[in-house]
């Protein structure tokens, strides 16, 4: 068991270190997301479980989800297809196309 | 009206001319300044075009120089000096300052006083919580927890504030958007979230109901069904969660959690400082309606903390329901 910790620890330490280094905003959200997990490992080896389900649930979950979103809204992830800006575009215009319809409808 | 004053010499004092002003009958500046319209501002082209042409050779020999930014070039270094210093200043600091704890299972420890020997002691009795993390943090110090739902709820109005879309134009920009992002019938994340949704909804609920018994409450179980919805949401959309989940019910239920958790806090309060024996029964420790307030303040918490937690998602997602 003693060893098992200290791996864990090792592990921390790394995470830590490597979050602050990496260039990659991506990268660097996952990296802490997994320090999180490992934190909670922690948690139960020290015989906390109670921290360990919210710190699972927290930091390894709502928080990371979160970080994501604002790096969306950021536009710091690149997108996976080209054209996304296109795409939307044209879905803008699909619904303002669609309102149209329905206000004459209305009318 | 008597004036003194002739007509003639009455039209040249001030007196007048402020009175002309303020009905408004003759502009104070019409005679004494000149006007003219403003003329629409023209660009020299071959300035312009000069400028251009110039651009690349003054950034290369001017801003990306370093021989001639010599005081840029000493600052950078300087700083980099200085943040290393500031760093080792602040490791031997923090070091410092562990060093002079007190080891760790120490037995005169300044933390293991008579208020934790009470705690373990007595905490069975007179809560009825088995889970003495949640006694205590339920019971002894309700105040602090009831304070920290408050801290939620302010989070998410000032979250509500900063990220809200009011507008019509941008919300269908970002709904547009959202489309977008939004995986469309994505069959792996739909089957996998059909699998995981219940269960996660079921230890949520099992978490903060057995808070007294076993590890969790409701902070922990709170968040465990935020993050199912969050992943319900991530797989079937916005379409599906309005139906059940919209502004109107996160206000609703965190008004009347947190209302709830203030007026029972409110009775033991009341009923402890003036040392009246409370209706409520703390039941044998150990059943699941057992330990009086707590299971109630258990279920307050966690309906608060996972609606926050959706409600942050949405927000930061697409700026309202």
């Amino acid at each position: 068991m003693q060893i098992f910790t200290c791996i864990l620890l090792g592990f921390l330490l790394v995470c830590a270190i490597s979050v602050s280094l990496s260039k990659n905003l991506l990268n660097s959200i996952l990296i802490y997301m997994s320090y999180s997990l490992v934190m909670s490992i922690i948690w139960i080896l020290l015989e906390s479980p109670d921290l360990a389900i919210t710190e699972a649930a927290v930091g390894a979950g709502v928080t990371t989800i979160l970080f994501f979103l604002t790096l969306k809204k950021i536009r710091a992830i690149m997108d996976e297809k080209k054209g996304e800006e296109d795409s939307q575009d044209e879905e803008l215009k699909r619904l303002e196309e669609e309102e149209a319809k329905g206000g004459e409808e209305n009318e | 009206m008597s004036r003194k004053l002739p007509d003639d010499e009455y039209r040249k004092t001030k007196s007048f001319r402020l009175k002309q002003w303020l009905d408004g009958t003759k502009d104070p500046f019409l005679d004494t300044v000149e006007m003219k319209a403003q003329k629409p501002f023209e660009e020299d082209q071959e300035e312009k075009k000069q400028f251009d042409q110039e651009r690349k050779t003054r950034l290369t020999n001017w801003v990306y120089n370093s021989k001639r930014n010599r005081d840029v070039t000493a600052f950078r270094s300087l700083y980099r000096i200085c943040a290393a210093l500031f760093c080792v200043f602040l490791l031997i600091t923090l070091l410092t300052a562990v060093s002079w704890l007190p080891t760790e299972g120490e037995e005169d420890r300044p933390v293991n006083n008579e208020v934790a020997e009470r705690y373990i002691e007595s905490g069975l009795q007179e809560t009825g919580a088995v889970n003495i993390v949640t006694g205590m943090i339920l019971d002894y110090r309700a105040f602090d927890t009831l304070g920290e739902s408050h801290v939620l709820f302010t989070a998410t109005m000032t979250v509500l504030i900063l990220l809200r879309l009011d507008r019509d134009k941008d919300k269908k920009e970002q709904h547009a958007n959202d489309r977008v992002y939004e995986p469309k019938n994505d069959v792996i994340l739909q089957t996998v979230a059909k699998i995981l949704v219940p269960p996660i909804f079921i230890f949520g609920i099992y978490v903060i109901l057995c808070g007294h018994l076993g590890p969790g409450g409701g902070f922990s179980g709170g968040a465990i069904i935020g993050a199912g919805l969050i992943l319900y949401v991530n797989a079937f959309g916005f379409a599906k969660t309005e139906r059940f989940f919209t502004a109107k019910t996160y206000k609703v239920t965190s008004f009347c959690a947190l209302a709830c958790y203030s007026l029972s806090k409110c009775y033991s309060f009341y009923t402890g400082a003036n040392e009246i024996e409370s209706v409520i029964p703390l039941g044998t420790p150990g059943a699941i309606l057992s330990s009086g307030l707590i299971f109630v303040l258990n279920i307050c918490v966690g309906i608060v903390v996972a609606g926050t937690m959706y409600t942050f998602y949405v927000m930061f997602r697409k700026g309202g329901y």
